[in-house]
């Protein structure tokens, strides 16, 4: 408990003493969202589709919270290269432990990232659709941001070292935000990318941040909600199988 | 006396290359024993597999009674290691690094809080134990990992090459300090160096690996005798070779190149 809770800490001290590093990935998300939001509204509107600004919202949200969380888990690679790594796993401790407290402070911190992003929102205009179902929304925040954190730890246990960072977030983020319908709805798409935004975990995220902040959905929340949970679990267990085989 | 490390017939093979070429050692309980070799000869590869970081591809260990590949959890608990490259966490402060250690190895909170003065105000770091690491220069980093490494008590503490870039005040105290832990508490010292006046001074025990085997092991005396010359690092030289060794550069290294050049950002 002790090591989970102090790995949680760790997380998070680093995450508020880095204020350049919060600032600064809060600008992409704020681009997306001020350059898309007043930029397409009026092609949205027009076509019957009603505010995008308020669609766009819980996908800006969705997108900030993947980079944040894949981000802390690939912290591993720079722990491992700048030896701190090594500290860990020589503890008498259970690598399961420092594992899951690694995600939940990666994850707690992609959820705070969500959260300023949904408040800066706000002071642009946002409205969510109902006040009590935000604490809701925070929850599923949080779940999509451990599936992505344990993701991110799972692929970093094995990379040696950044040489596949690169490709990561041209071949793993960047489809997953894109494919997501953060951007676009997900009725009416071509089969061909219809049948990719179904095996995109994200889009079960975004959906259901949808639902719970203007309350509209695409697949259901119950889906949604199921979906997060069967995925976040498998990449926890494959996760935390690749992080105790690590080797330095 | 018992033997707290036994190591039989130990082998370590990345693919093709063997790094430790079945070694046989002991180290007894409460000794000071130091591990020599020149760049490559497969010193930090043997540390790796007795600390737990490293599956040997055959042979066996014993540490403290237990086999780092088979219960790496009960062997982790009784030794302590001060690593070759540095492993604090730049973005703590000193004495976060060293609570986070105590937290991890189950230092209870009163005993923890008074043997982190008592250490950090050893290594002369205690005025800047609210500094964050990444300020610290590379001696002072040093001093906090061994000052972190002696923090929970273990029953061997392994050092790789510990006094790197200290100068000779500090070295001299730090040896002071882990011969005075060694009397008292009876710890096992396990160093590395390539400092062979200090390994001569400091150890009662030394083995020489070379080429992933060992060559020789003994006393300093015993080392110097059986070579007939004067001094240990004669007696080195004598064993190894005087070619100089080449170590490849490893993925660390070419990654902090990467970072320097990026401007040293690092996260």
């Amino acid at each position: 408990m002790k090591t989970i809770y102090i790995m949680w800490l760790r997380e998070l001290k680093r995450y508020f003493r880095s204020k350049s590093r919060m600032i600064g990935s809060l600008g992409q998300p704020l681009l997306f969202l001020l350059a898309l939001g007043y930029g397409l509204g009026s092609v949205f509107q027009a076509a019957g589709q009603g505010n995008y600004f308020q669609f766009l919202v819980p996908g800006i949200v969705g997108m900030s919270i993947i980079f944040t969380a894949i981000f802390s888990g690939i912290q591993i690679i720079w722990d491992r290269q700048f030896g701190f790594l090594k500290e860990t796993l020589v503890a008498p401790v259970s690598r399961l432990n420092i594992m899951i407290g690694r995600t939940l402070g990666g994850a707690t911190v992609a959820t705070l990232q969500g959260m300023i992003v949904f408040i800066l929102a706000m002071l642009f205009g946002f409205r969510p659709d109902n006040w009590w179902l935000v604490p809701v929304a925070v929850v599923f925040m949080l779940l999509v941001a451990l599936l992505f954190t344990a993701l991110g730890t799972g692929i970093a246990s094995v990379l040696e070292d950044m040489q596949g960072f690169q490709l990561i977030m041209n071949f793993l983020v960047m489809p997953l935000f894109f494919l997501s319908g953060a951007l676009f709805p997900l009725s009416g798409l071509p089969s061909i990318l219809a049948g990719l935004t179904i095996i995109d975990p994200l889009s079960y995220g975004i959906d259901s941040f949808r639902a719970l902040l203007v309350n509209t959905t695409h697949f259901g929340l119950g889906v949604d909600f199921t979906v997060l949970v069967i995925v976040t679990a498998v990449f926890l267990v494959v996760g935390s199988y690749l992080f105790s085989k690590i080797e330095v | 006396m018992e033997n707290i490390i036994e190591v039989k017939n130990l082998l370590k093979q990345f693919g093709d290359f063997t790094a430790v070429d079945h070694i046989s050692f002991e180290v007894k309980k409460g000794e000071i024993f130091a591990f020599l070799g020149p760049n490559g000869a497969g010193k930090s590869t043997t540390i790796k597999m007795l600390t737990t970081l490293l599956r040997p591809t055959s042979g066996t260990i014993t540490l403290d009674g237990h086999n780092p590949a088979g219960d790496p959890e009960e062997v982790r608990r009784s030794f302590g290691i001060v690593f070759q490259d540095p492993s604090l966490d730049d973005e703590l402060t000193a004495k976060e690094n060293m609570e986070f250690h105590g937290v991890l190895y189950g230092v209870p909170s009163k005993l923890r809080k008074q043997r982190i003065e008592e250490l950090m105000k050893f290594v002369e770091l205690w005025d800047r134990r609210d500094s964050l690491v990444k300020e610290f220069s590379g001696g002072m980093k040093r001093r906090l990992e061994i000052a972190r490494g002696l923090l929970h008590h273990p029953k061997v503490i392994f050092l790789d090459e510990p006094t790197l870039g200290l100068d000779p005040q500090t070295r001299n105290h730090m040896w002071t300090y882990l011969q005075d832990l060694n009397k008292k508490e009876g710890v096992t010292v396990f160093f590395t160096t390539h400092y062979m006046e200090e390994a001569a001074r400091i150890a009662q025990r030394i083995a020489i690996i070379d080429h992933g085997k060992i060559i020789a092991a003994g006393s300093a005396a015993d080392l110097t005798k059986q070579t007939q010359t004067a001094s240990l690092e004669e007696a080195f030289l004598k064993l190894t070779g005087s070619e100089i060794r080449d170590e490849e550069s490893s993925a660390t290294d070419r990654l902090r190149n990467r970072a320097k050049m990026m401007g040293g950002r690092r996260r």
